[in-house]
């Protein structure tokens, strides 16, 4: 997991549903391929997301292997303070890469 | 899809992707044997998350492809019509794809802090399926949608 992209509007009007994005890279193996020894690859995905609001959490995700490699998620939170979102994305060996976003709210 | 017409497919790339095509509807007549045991997976799996809950139909909004050229990123959004409040919102959405080695795609949890209940997620999949999309509510009832979507080359390895 190396670089990991988090996209949320710089400003928001109190109340306002924003959408954040987020991008990160990850070959997310399904465990299914066979390399080329004919010995399957082991399943090596991202299993869970979590998307923090100032230290609150508002929103998780739980993937399994059919999601895409490098996966793309948006989903919507609502502004009510200025403040950090962070995400944070733990793979199958428990390695767990952040990202922040700052979001000022009026 | 977009990223479709701008690697500009050559002539021959065309009828390549065409014929591949008309191998997978040839195909389409073998599908209903094993589709029907890759139903009973998806149910057994929802059954296990709804507890065997009864769903209902509505409220769950899919936007999908009707064809997907590549089964390894198909864009999914969905969303569930919900007011988000304390007393009333999505507590989960959980997502299968039917004729998946396994069904699995995804479960979002959400909160009353997230405004609106809308995900967007590219899925892998390995041949033409329903995408099946269950939203389970604060109040406990448990909504169901499913929308089909045609696979020229599958995506799951293998």
């Amino acid at each position: 997991m190396a670089s990991a992209r988090l996209k949320v509007p710089k400003k928001a009007k109190k109340g306002d549903i924003i959408t954040v994005k987020s991008l990160i890279k990850h070959k997310m193996e399904t465990g299914q391929r066979k390399g080329k020894d004919g010995k399957p690859i082991p399943r090596m995905i991202i299993k869970n997301v979590t998307a923090t609001y100032n230290g609150a959490e508002v929103f998780s995700a739980d993937w399994a292997p059919a999601v895409s490699a490098n996966p793309f998620l948006s989903f919507k939170v609502r502004a009510t303070e200025s403040g950090t979102i962070e995400l944070k994305w733990t793979d199958d060996n428990g390695k767990v890469v952040s990202q922040s976003a700052k979001i000022t709210v009026q | 899809m977009k990223e479709e017409s701008t690697t500009g497919l050559s002539r021959r790339g065309f009828f390549r992707a065409a014929g591949a095509g008309a191998v997978a509807a040839a195909g389409v007549s073998l599908v209903p044997v094993t589709a029907s045991a890759d139903a009973a997976k998806t149910m057994a799996a929802i059954d296990k998350l709804t507890g065997g809950a009864a769903t209902m139909s509505g409220r769950i909004n899919m936007k999908t492809p009707i064809i997907a050229e590549n089964g390894a990123v198909v864009p999914i959004i969905i969303s569930v019509d919900s007011p988000m409040t304390d007393s009333d919102h999505v507590k989960s959405l959980s997502v299968f794809v039917q004729n998946n080695p396994s069904p699995e795609v995804a479960t979002f949890n959400f909160t009353p802090a997230c405004g609106a209940a809308e995900v967007k997620v590219n899925c892998r999949m390995a041949k033409t399926s329903a995408i099946v999309a269950v939203a389970m509510m604060s109040d406990g009832s448990v909504y169901k949608a499913e929308k089909t979507v045609k696979v020229t080359i599958g995506g799951c390895g293998g």
